[in-house]
């Protein structure tokens, strides 16, 4: 296992996290045994596809797994040097939103319709600071100056549906920050949002973090949102981090097939290519995984070995590691560039 | 044929497929509302289908003596005496005297504790009868005032419920499907306007436009049909059009006409299918209302006319007896509350397996 | 208009209009005033090619696409398919339009009738507009079926059986099976997973090749549009502000509008983050446009002249064309 360092400046460590949901039909593993940390500051980037147990793993940061069906079954949660998982509820709620907090997808239902934002925001507060409602009222309109909200003050009266959606996702930022939280994670807060006010956003989030030093984990979908936020990235594929590290690392010399494929098969804006590479078929249910290695059945370089155990992970670089048994045989000290699966899919 | 380079998706779909359909079938059996069909099949199907085998007794014709007798557990022993006017050997004859009494006797039910003293009955004997005064088991659920078992009667008024709730919901779901999708379909002014009289049809109170509709056609069977029908679309037409309106949204619609596919194709091929799961819950629970109303309007009066034994007809007939022979009242009162709440229990059940978003877990 | 004619063009578009009224009250629906969706664009797609259009939501995009299939009817312009109006179309002719014109929309969950074989899905643009056999039919169901990489034996599936990218095969099967010359595809790939997008995107483009049929690409995403369009149009609240062939645009981006898409759009690798014109505020409403140039309230080159004169397109080379005061 990877070498955990407990940097002073580690904020939040995950160690072999494992969260089920117990269906009638099936135990759905939908984080099975994922280990990171983040440091103060950082952006960790978790990349993943649909379904393959981003927002769970999210949800299981918080402790806000649907109950009763969902459960985290192992692991560790070591938020600011406490192991959450430990707290009881009443100490979660003293937690959530002050030491860790969370910007959902859609904007759209992340606010309650039929109360003013400024209502929203001063309740969020409120829990903060426990003032008077005048001093509240500054603190709602600094909130939302905070986030680029032009005329805070008119804004503080206006329902969420007379705001656009890019509007809404900075309110639902400032509600998240209200607290100061050292820690936040965003689930795909932007794919609901155009491109020129995603970027307002994206810069907006690296601002605030630039000046408070807030740790951010961004999970997403889009290697462009990874290329542009991220200091690290986590891979995941049907339930695990099957590939990590730095951000250049990942991108210039992805390790992992699945990885790789991945990249290769993301058009590119800056230069034409003929032909995108393809992964043929489809992730595993998360309720029928196979045995060994998950992405076996769509892999180019399978071998016997990946249908028998689940992958060693490798350590490739400084904090860069990778869950393929191919890294074992094949692939230890020769350039990982060579590794780049070739275009088009055999037909 | 000249084939693209594509990749085959290696999903095999035919047998996992089926394999799940049959678990998942299994699971929906294991799952089914056991009390609330009970229910439904023993006091409303069953009846309903076998009242002319089943029932004991006429659902029309009583025995004047027998009138309000309740039902089998109420009875209490009692001796009674009784002088023998005209014996035949050991026989009792008929003219025993209480003819009542006498009747018990040959049924078993009343017994001769002294006879006569040299064990023959004869003319002059004083007999004592241990006897029972009540309920007995040719009258389970005893009998209203007309002597008429109230059992044979609510079976055959399970008949009459059945009858009415389906054609009236028959009548009046179709006419409100149908209308609901038109308007949802067309939009603009069609929508407007059955919209707006819906809007005046559900603002009318319903019972009191059933007694205005009844009194302007007269009562009957048919009568009764086409009122609760008239009742009912405007619900259906409302619901049936926000769904459809959902449904209109969908890109397939678009598809639809993107292929050229006619109004009438898309509205019976398209929407129509999908919206069929909300139709047969909306009915399941609207079985309930229309029993309800049917009794209501035989209540009044304005249902279906006398001897027929609609299960309302019997409440409105047991009504003034209330203190004194509850059970007139009261039995056909539980067929209804058990049905109705049985058909609402499985008309939730319905639309939770019914509903595209649950049933895909 | 200054749109010369093309003769190899298989669809021409001129000057076309889309205002949507807006209205108040239930019943009388008094019109208070306009939503400019779709105003006053020109271009044209050649056989066997590709045109692309990006711009934010709500620019009226999908609005084109729908004057197109003609679910929706122009205020005002011309929609021609080989130099024949599309709006005098009636009974055969338009029969005949609707096996020529397909679509693919950008939802695999809901383009799909759920009730529905996949059969009868696919085979329905045939059925509704020609007399085929029952044999004829699942033939050619078979064969479309297996053109996008499905097996022929699917065909009796319901779609709540496959995946998203499944489904979208599907409706390209169904958009393929009346031999269409042009397939309306409104954001094909947005609501597919990573790893799916490929599949579908190299799938068009195989398509494209074997069968000569001409796609009009909609899409907000600029490098899925690189990958897939020959020629690529920029829409700004219901105007093409500037049009070119995708590789020159893509090199050589002139409207401000362009090049801050552009610097929006995300980068491939962390080295090669390019932000230099980074806009600001939101999209105004198409109801009151900006008088103009609609895009000067956020251009940051904006001179006087440009709110008072909408700049006439202008061809700055050959097939690339821009509309903006600054050339
Ligand atoms: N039926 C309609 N009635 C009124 N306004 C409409 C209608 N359809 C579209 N609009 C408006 O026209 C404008 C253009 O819409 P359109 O759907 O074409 O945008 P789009 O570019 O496809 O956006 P997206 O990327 O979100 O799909 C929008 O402002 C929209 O609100
Ligand atoms: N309430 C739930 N019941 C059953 N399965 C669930 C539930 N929530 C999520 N899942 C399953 O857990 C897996 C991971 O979900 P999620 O974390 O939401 O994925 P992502 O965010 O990566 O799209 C998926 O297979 C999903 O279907
Ligand atoms: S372990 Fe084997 S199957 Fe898995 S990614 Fe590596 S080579 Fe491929
Ligand atoms: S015309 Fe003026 S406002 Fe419009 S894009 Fe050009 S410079 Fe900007
Ligand atoms: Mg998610
Ligand atoms: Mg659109």
């Amino acid at each position: 296992m990877t070498a955990v360092q407990t940097a002073t400046d580690t904020i939040l460590e995950v160690n072999d996290l494992k969260t089920y949901i117990f269906t009638r039909a099936a135990t759905v593993k939908a984080v099975d045994g994922i280990s990171f940390n983040l440091r103060k500051g950082e952006t960790l980037g978790i990349v993943g596809e649909s379904g393959c147990g981003k927002t769970m793993t999210a949800l299981s940061l918080l402790r806000l797994v649907p109950k009763p069906a969902g459960r985290i079954v192992e692991g560790e949660i070591v938020l600011n040097g406490e192991d959450i998982l430990q707290k009881s509820e009443d100490e979660m709620r003293d937690v959530r939103g002050r030491q860790i907090s969370m910007i959902l997808q859609d904007p759209q239902t992340s606010l309650n319709p039929v109360f003013t934002i400024g209502n929203q925001l001063r309740e969020a507060l409120g829990i903060a600071h426990r003032e008077n409602k005048s001093s509240m009222l500054s603190r709602a309109v600094d909130a939302l100056r905070k986030v680029n909200v032009a005329a805070p003050e008119r804004r503080l009266d206006d329902y969420p549906h007379q705001m656009s959606g890019g509007m809404k996702q900075r309110v639902v930022g400032a509600i998240a920050m209200s607290c100061e939280p050292g820690v936040i994670i965003a689930d795909e807060p932007t794919t609901a949002l155009d491109v020129t006010i995603q970027l307002q956003y994206l810069r907006l989030l690296k601002e605030i973090q630039a000046e408070t030093g807030l740790a951010i984990i961004f999970i997403t979908h889009d290697f462009g949102v990874v290329a542009r936020m991220c200091d690290r990235v986590a891979v995941m594929y049907a339930g695990r981090i099957i590939e990590q590290g730095d951000v250049r690392d990942i991108f210039s010399r992805p390790a992992h097939p699945y990885t790789q494929a991945l990249i290769n098969s993301v058009p590119k804006l800056e230069q034409s290519v003929d032909r995108l590479y393809s992964i043929d078929g489809q992730p595993p249910l998360l309720s029928n995984l196979p045995e060994g290695c998950r992405f076996a059945p769509r892999c180019p370089y399978v071998s016997d070995q990946c249908y028998e155990a689940y992958p060693q992970s490798y350590t490739l670089n400084e904090g860069h590691y990778a869950d393929c048994w191919a890294l074992d045989a094949d692939w230890q000290g020769t350039p990982i560039e060579e590794f780049v699966p070739p275009t088009g899919t055999a037909g | 044929m000249a084939a693209v380079t594509t990749t085959p998706e290696v999903a095999a779909p035919s047998t996992p497929q089926r394999e799940n359909r049959l678990v998942s079938g299994l699971r929906v059996a294991r799952e089914l509302p056991v009390i609330p069909l009970l229910v439904l099949i023993l006091l409303l199907a069953i009846p309903a289908i076998f009242a002319n085998q089943l029932a004991p007794h006429s659902q029309r014709i009583g025995v004047l003596d027998d009138a309000k007798l309740p039902p089998f557990w109420i009875s209490e022993s009692f001796e009674e005496r009784m002088v023998v006017q005209r014996a035949d050997r050991n026989r009792l004859d008929v003219e025993i005297g209480l003819s009542n009494a006498q009747r018990k006797v040959e049924r078993g039910e009343a017994t001769i504790l002294v006879g006569g003293e040299d064990g023959e009955v004869n003319p002059g004997d004083t007999l004592r009868f241990q006897a029972r005064k009540g309920g007995s088991m040719e009258y389970p659920l005893g009998t209203d005032k007309q002597g008429r078992d109230i059992l044979s009667r609510i079976m055959h008024g399970a008949r009459i419920s059945l009858m009415v709730s389906s054609l009236a919901i028959l009548l009046g779901g179709g006419l409100g499907t149908l209308l609901g999708m038109l308007a949802a379909y067309r939009g603009g002014k069609t929508d407007s306007i059955i919209m707006r009289i819906v809007d005046i049809k559900l603002a009318f109170p319903s019972i009191l436009l059933a007694l205005v509709l009844v009194a302007a056609i007269g009562a009957g069977f048919t009568t009764v049909i086409v009122v609760i029908a008239v009742l009912l679309w405007a619900r259906y037409a409302r619901v049936v059009r926000g769904e459809a309106l959902a449904i209109k949204q969908q890109d397939f619609i678009d598809r639809a006409r993107v292929s050229g596919a006619s109004n009438a194709r898309i509205m019976m091929r398209h929407i129509f299918p999908n919206l069929v799961n909300t139709v047969v819950v909306l009915a399941t629970l609207e079985v309930g209302h229309v029993i309800i109303l049917e009794s209501t309007l035989s209540f009044l009066g304005a249902g279906i006319p006398a001897p027929t034994p609609a299960w309302g007809v019997m409440v409105a007939d047991g009504r003034d007896l209330i203190t004194t022979a509850w059970w007139i009242f009261l039995f056909p009162c539980l067929a209804i509350v058990l049905t109705v709440l049985s058909m609402n229990l499985l008309g939730d059940w319905l639309r939770d397996k019914l509903d595209p978003k649950l049933r895909n877990i | 208009m200054a749109v010369a004619t093309n003769n190899d063009a298989l669809l021409e578009v001129r000057n076309l209009k889309k205002y949507f009224p807006v209205t108040k009250g239930l019943i009388l629906m008094k019109t208070i005033g306009y939503v400019q969706a779709v105003d006053g664009i020109s271009f044209s797609i050649k056989q066997g090619e590709t045109v692309g259009l990006v711009g934010e939501s709500g620019c009226g995009k999908t609005t084109t696409s729908k004057l197109l299939l003609r679910l929706e009817n122009p205020t005002e312009g011309d929609i021609l398919l080989e130099g024949r109006d599309i709006n005098t179309f009636r009974g055969a002719e338009l029969q005949d339009y609707r096996t020529t014109v397909q679509a693919v929309f950008q939802d695999p969950w809901s383009s799909l009738s759920p009730r529905m074989r996949v059969r009868d899905i696919v085979s329905e643009p045939l059925v509704v507009n020609r007399n085929v056999t029952t044999q004829e039919k699942n033939e050619r169901v078979a064969e479309v079926l297996q053109q996008v990489g499905l097996h022929a034996q699917q065909a009796t599936n319901y779609p709540h059986e496959f995946s998203g990218g499944q489904r979208q095969r599907i409706a390209v099967a169904s958009a393929l099976v009346s031999y269409p010359k042009l397939i309306v595809l409104d954001e094909p790939v947005s609501a597919l997973d990573v790893s799916i997008r490929a599949q579908v995107m190299n799938l068009l483009k195989d398509l494209q090749e074997q069968y000569n049929v001409s796609y009009l690409l909609i899409a907000h995403n600029l490098a899925t549009v690189r990958y897939m369009a020959h020629e690529t149009a920029v829409m700004y609240l219901g105007q093409i502000v500037e049009y070119a062939e995708t590789e020159e645009l893509y090199n050589n981006a002139l409207h401000p509008y362009t090049r801050a898409l552009f610097s929006a759009a995300l980068p491939s690798h962390p080295d090669l983050i390019r932000e230099d014109i980074v806009l600001q505020g939101e999209v105004p409403s198409p109801i009151n446009p900006p008088s103009g140039c609609r895009f000067h309230p956020r251009c940051p080159f904006a001179m006087p002249q440009c709110s008072e004169e909408a700049p006439v397109e202008k061809e700055v080379s050959p097939g690339h064309r821009v509309s903006c005061h600054l050339y």
